[in-house]
């Protein structure tokens, strides 16, 4: 018995309400993201990312109160991404509860803030997200990019050195999303997700692209991923996080059941 | 009414600590406070910290925590250290080149170090250690009651405790090597990994502590 690999449900949450749908079969409100986590707590979910895609200057304020709501009745870590761009947002996460942050856009177009971040409020709550994209060719050996603006914007970055800089830099964790596989259904990118996880001492949790179990188990065992974090396939009852669970351990990987 | 005085001394996330214990227990007031007085006045005293040793022990003393600390472990009231607040408590600590911490037990803190490995598979293994891993209880205690052995707690550090006195040590664990996750010495505990973010084992744990009479 050792360290488990963990499994992440991710809940995005605009104005305060889960967006992308989720569908459990007896919960009254499936938008409520409170709700959902505290579901997913009792299935028995390592951890609970929660990506806040609010735009507006009100709309966050909704979200601190979701966060501070969250961690009072939800007792594992949780994680939140999406507009941390500058230590006062760091700052008020943390304070309404959030155990971690993740640290996407801004880490490309100021790579200082993850360093001073991390020196501020330490690396064990520091994530840095990392959205990749092969640029190699079907002969050349394999290559990936940094892209930012939801997979359209091309940075010239090489994610597995950028990863490793990162890491320098600070960041405790690296969550590392395929933006050719996000949604597919087709499972991670196991090339990047293991070049990655080789490169940096750090845990790398890999993300985009699940679809089955077998997609879980090939991210902890070819990927080498520390934990897997998933969306659809858990919000729309196709899997719950008991039969995820007992899946991979029946594959020989270590888990929290 | 019941109290626990959670000492804040500026570092990390008290937040969590707080809610937790407030979930578990409604009818005991938490207090998150730096003020001796407060401190003094509670039932019981609870001495979290995340980040690195050195600036906590920076704090600890600016603030005069370590008296704080001290005098709640002296006075016989429930003791409750969590994370750093495990580490703050031995002698020293490999930590930001070597830091002297507030030695009220005798042990140290040691680096995983960079090429840390399973000895059976020889794999690499990250540091920090984070996320779940099994708790071996070594004695049993109070704390531990209505927690099953071998029960896994959530853990994030990239330092460890080795306890010199082998008969303090309440619990252990194994990542790459085996160290010390839990002391238990009169009315005081103290553990490595996070109760307020281990869900029922961590609940109980918080509540057995809440209702804990501080001795053994």
């Amino acid at each position: 018995m050792g360290l488990a690999k963990r499994i992440i449900p991710c809940l995005d949450v605009e104005n305060g309400r889960v967006v992308k749908g989720v569908k459990f079969l007896d919960i009254r409100d499936a938008g409520d993201p409170v709700e959902i986590a505290r579901r997913y707590e009792q299935q028995g979910a390592d951890e609970i990312t929660f990506l806040d895609i609010t735009a507006s200057h009100e709309g966050r304020e909704t979200t601190v109160h979701t966060v501070e709501r969250m961690a009072s009745e939800v007792f594992i870590p949780l994680t939140v991404g999406g507009g941390i761009r500058a230590c006062e947002d760091i700052r008020r996460m943390l304070n309404a509860g959030a155990d971690k942050v993740s640290i996407n856009t801004a880490a490309v177009f100021n790579p200082d803030f993850v360093k001073e971040a991390a020196e501020r409020f330490g690396s064990q709550c520091i994530v840095v997200a990392i959205d990749a994209k092969k640029v190699s060719g079907p002969d050349e050996p394999e290559r990936w990019e940094i892209f930012t603006h939801g997979g359209r914007k091309p940075t010239g970055l090489d994610a597995v050195d950028w990863a490793r800089k990162m890491v320098s830099y600070g960041a405790g964790e690296i969550l590392l999303t395929s933006m050719d596989q996000d949604g597919m259904k087709s499972g991670f990118d196991l090339g990047v997700t293991r070049a990655i996880s080789e490169a940096v001492h750090v845990p790398v949790i890999a993300s985009g692209g699940v679809g089955t179990l077998d997609h879980l188990v090939e991210g902890v065992l070819l990927g080498k991923a520390d934990a897997v974090l998933a969306a659809s396939i858990f919000h729309f009852n196709e899997y719950t996080i008991p039969e995820a669970k007992a899946y991979m351990a029946a594959r020989g990987i270590e888990m929290r059941l | 009414m019941a109290s626990v005085a959670v000492i804040d001394y500026g570092m990390g996330n008290l937040h969590s600590v707080a809610k937790a214990l407030e979930h578990v227990s409604p009818e005991t007031e938490v207090w998150v406070t730096a003020d001796p007085e407060q401190v003094r006045a509670a039932d019981r005293v609870l001495l979290p910290g995340v980040g690195a040793i050195r600036d906590c022990m920076a704090e600890i003393r600016r603030l005069g925590v370590d008296a704080e600390v001290a005098e709640a472990i002296a006075s016989g009231k429930p003791f409750l250290g969590i994370c750093v607040g495990f580490q703050a408590l031995m002698d020293f600590s490999e930590e930001n080149g070597g830091v002297d911490c507030l030695g009220a037990f005798p042990g140290r803190v040691c680096f995983f170090g960079d090429d840390l490995r399973d000895p059976h598979t020889q794999q690499t293994l990250k540091v920090p250690h984070m996320g779940w891993n099994c708790v071996q209880q070594t004695l049993d205690h109070p704390l531990w009651q209505g927690i099953e052995q071998n029960s896994r707690f959530y853990f994030v550090h990239s330092y460890y405790v080795q306890l010199q006195n082998a008969n303090q040590v309440a619990a252990r664990c194994e990542y790459g090597v085996g160290f010390d996750v839990a002391l238990a010495q009169d009315n005081v505990f103290a553990v490595q990994f996070h109760p307020e973010k281990s869900q029922k084992a961590g609940l109980q744990l918080l509540q057995n502590f809440l209702h804990w009479d501080g001795r053994p």
